[in-house]
C-alpha cells in the first residue's frame, strides 16, 4: 500500500472509531431518516394515487428518501468532527506527522461514505420487511449503496469546506438547516411533473439532489433506468469535485506548513 | 552522516494581517543535546516561534533550520526529525492511547510489528500501561500530558518540541515530566526546545534560556549566567513599627543601592564584599527592630525584570495570535 493510502485508511478507521463510540450520533442519523420516511409515507400515503404517480405505493417512493436524509446526517457529523479537529488542535497533531493534505480530509469522508453504505444497507431490510419490492433486484443493491456513499460524500465534503474555511464546529452545525431546505426544495416528496408550483418546480429541476434521489428512487420502483442513474451519478461526482475542490482551497489557506 | 540535532534561526519574524509583530527577530541556536528554555509570559511570542519551527507556520522574514534542514524550503524532512507536543494537548477524547500510538505510529510510517513494539514501550516509559484501552476523555491533565509526550516521540525524534508542557499540571505531574523530559535529553541525546511561563521550570530543566519578550529576544544564557548578570543578592527588611522605616532605609543602604522591596519594606542590592551579617550586626548597632528579613539571591525572575522593566510572574500582555 502506498504511504497515502496507508494515512487514508487509519484515519479513516480512527474517524468510524469516534463515531462508534459515540452512539447517540449513530442513532439519530439512522432512526430520524427512518422516521421521517413514515410519517411522510403515512401522511402522502394517497397521493399515490395521483394521475401520473410513478409508483404503487408512496413507502416504495419515498425510500430514496431515508437514504439522501440518512447520508446528510453521517455528512454533517463528519464535518463537525474536522471542525473540532481544527479547534482542538488535533488537526496540527496530524500535521505535523508525513502524512499528506490529502488523507488528512479524506478519512472524516470516507468514513462519512462507510457509515453512510451501513445505514443504506439497515434502510433497504427495513423497507423490504414493510413490503418495499426493489425492482432492479438484488444487482440493485450494490448501486443503491455506491448512490448512498456518493450522496454521504457529496455532502460531506460541502462541510469539510465550511468546516476548513470556518475552523470551528458551529458553522458546520448551522449548515444542517441550509442543506435539509435544499432537501426539501427537491423532488423528494413528489414527481417534478407532479409539482404544481412552477418556482418550486424549477428550483426541483436545478436541484442536484433531486437527480441523487431520482437515481436512487429509479432503482426501486423502475428497475434500471439508464438516464436516471447517469444523472444521479453525474450529480453526484460533479458535486463531490467542486466541493472537495473548494475543501482542497480551504485545506491551503488553514493548513500554512511548509 | 552524523545526524545534525541542532535548531539554528536567524532573524525569524512574524507578522499577522492587522494583527501585532508576534516574533520580531529572533536568533537563536540550540546546540545538540541541549534543553533550551525558552521563558516568556503569555503573548510573548513563545508559541508562535514554535510554530515556525516545526513548519506549521512559515515566517514572514528570517531563516530557520531545525536537524538541518530549513523549515520553509524542507517542511516534510524538518517533520520527520522533530517531534511536538503543543500547547494544550490535542487529543481525541474517544480514542485511547493505544488508538493514539497506532494512528501516530501508522502516519509516521512505521512497520506494523514496529507500531506495537513501540506504542507498548512508550506506554511504559510514560507509565500509562494500565491506562492504555481506557478512553483518553477519562484522563487527569498528567495523563493527558504523558500521553502527548509519547506520541511526540513515536518515530524516535532527535528534536523535541514542547510548548507550555507543564501548564495545569500539579506539582507531582510536572516533577514527573521534568525528570522524563531530562533522562531524554541526557540518555538519549534528543534536543529540546522548551517553551515555558515558568520560572522554576526554566531554571531546574534547562541548561540555557532564552528569554522572550514582546517577540524579541532579550537575554539568553545558562541560569547562572544570567543571574550572575544581575549580581549579587538583595536584602530585604521590613520593620516592625512602620515608622522606623526611613532608618531602616538609610542604616540598609550603607550596604548596597536601594532596589524595589516588599510592601512597607526596604530591600538594597548588597555591594561586593557585604554579606547579611554586616546588616544584621548594623541593624542590632541602631537598634532598629524587623519582623522580617530576608536574603534574596537573584532570580530568573530578576533577571526579567531587569530587561524588560517588569516581573515575569503576573505578567499578563496580549493573547499570543498564532494561526489555528
Amino acid at each position: 500500500m502506498t504511504a497515502a493510502l496507508v494515512q487514508a485508511t487509519y484515519l479513516t478507521r480512527r474517524a468510524l472509531d469516534r463515531a462508534i463510540r459515540q452512539p447517540g450520533h449513530i442513532f439519530f442519523a439512522l432512526v430520524f431518516p427512518m422516521v421521517f420516511l413514515f410519517v411522510v409515507s403515512g401522511g402522502l400515503d394517497r397521493a399515490a394515487h395521483l394521475p401520473g404517480f410513478p409508483a404503487d405505493s408512496f413507502l416504495a417512493f419515498a425510500l430514496a428518501i431515508p437514504f439522501v436524509h440518512g447520508g446528510l446526517f453521517v455528512a454533517i457529523n463528519a464535518a463537525v468532527e474536522l471542525g473540532r479537529d481544527i479547534e482542538t488542535g488535533f488537526l496540527n497533531r496530524l500535521a505535523l506527522t508525513p502524512a499528506r493534505s490529502v488523507p488528512l480530509v479524506l478519512g472524516h469522508l470516507l468514513a462519512a461514505a462507510a457509515l453512510g453504505v451501513g445505514q443504506a444497507l439497515v434502510y433497504l431490510g427495513v423497507g423490504t420487511l414493510a413490503g418495499v419490492r426493489l425492482e432492479s433486484g438484488l444487482l440493485g443493491v450494490p448501486v443503491i449503496l455506491a448512490l448512498a456513499a456518493l450522496a454521504s460524500l457529496a455532502f460531506g465534503s460541502l462541510g469539510t469546506a465550511i468546516a476548513l474555511r470556518t475552523g470551528n464546529s458551529e458553522s458546520v452545525q448551522g449548515l444542517f438547516p441550509v442543506f435539509f431546505v435544499a432537501l426539501f426544495l427537491s423532488s423528494m416528496v413528489m414527481p417534478r411533473h407532479l409539482i404544481e408550483a412552477d418556482w418550486f418546480r424549477a428550483i426541483a429541476t436545478l436541484n442536484p439532489v433531486s437527480y441523487l434521489i431520482e437515481g436512487l428512487r429509479s432503482l426501486v420502483i423502475a428497475g434500471w433506468d439508464g438516464q436516471a442513474l447517469a444523472l444521479a451519478f453525474g450529480c453526484g461526482t460533479a458535486l463531490v469535485a467542486a466541493a472537495l475542490a473548494a475543501s482542497a482551497a480551504a485545506f491551503g489557506e488553514r493548513m500554512t506548513r511548509t | 552522516m552524523a545526524r545534525d540535532n541542532s535548531i539554528h534561526a536567524e532573524g525569524l519574524v512574524r507578522e499577522f494581517k492587522k494583527g501585532p509583530r508576534a516574533v520580531d527577530g529572533i536568533d537563536l541556536h540550540v546546540s545538540p543535546g541541549e534543553i533550551y528554555g525558552f521563558l516568556g509570559p503569555n503573548g510573548a511570542g513563545k508559541s508562535t516561534t514554535v510554530h515556525m519551527l516545526t513548519t506549521l507556520l512559515p515566517p514572514t522574514a528570517g531563516t530557520a533550520r531545525v536537524g538541518g534542514y530549513d523549515v520553509v524550503r524542507e517542511g516534510p524532512k524538518v517533520r520527520s526529525v522533530i517531534g511536538a507536543a503543543l500547547q494544550e494537548a490535542a487529543l481525541d477524547p474517544f480514542l485511547t492511547a493505544r488508538d493514539h500510538l497506532r494512528l501516530q505510529g501508522a502516519l509516521h510510517g512505521l512497520p506494523r510489528a514496529e507500531r506495537k513494539r513501540r506504542g507498548q514501550e512508550l506506554l511504559e516509559r510514560v507509565g500509562l500501561t494500565l491506562a492504555a484501552d481506557r478512553k483518553v476523555k477519562g484522563y487527569s491533565g498528567g495523563m493527558k500530558r504523558r500521553l502527548d509526550l509519547a506520541l511526540a516521540l513515536v518515530h524516535r525524534p532527535s528534536i523535541l518540541f514542547l510548548d507550555e508542557p507543564t501548564t495545569g499540571l500539579d506539582p507531582q505531574s510536572r516533577s514527573a515530566l521534568w525528570g522524563e523530559v531530562g533522562r531524554l535529553a541526557k540518555s538519549d541525546g534528543v534536543t529540546v526546545f522548551l517553551t515555558t511561563q515558568y520560572l522554576e521550570e526554566a531554571d531546574i530543566l534547562a541548561d540555557r534560556v532564552g528569554i522572550i519578550a514582546s517577540g524579541r529576544l532579550v537575554a539568553e544564557g545558562t541560569p547562572a549566567e544570567l543571574k550572575a548578570e544581575i549580581g549579587s543578592p538583595s536584602v530585604e527588611a521590613i520593620p516592625t513599627e512602620a515608622g522606623d522605616r526611613p532608618a531602616l532605609a538609610q542604616t540598609l543602604e550603607r550596604f548596597g543601592g536601594s532596589v524595589e522591596g516588599p510592601r512597607g519594606g526596604v530591600a538594597v542590592r548588597l555591594d561586593h564584599g557585604h554579606d547579611l551579617a554586616d546588616v544584621v550586626r548594623a541593624l542590632d548597632a541602631e537598634g532598629l527592630q524587623v519582623d522580617n528579613l530576608h536574603l534574596h539571591a537573584p532570580t530568573l525572575d530578576d533577571v526579567f525584570l531587569a530587561k524588560t522593566g517588569h516581573r515575569l510572574e503576573g505578567a499578563a500582555e496580549e493573547p499570543e495570535a498564532v494561526a489555528s
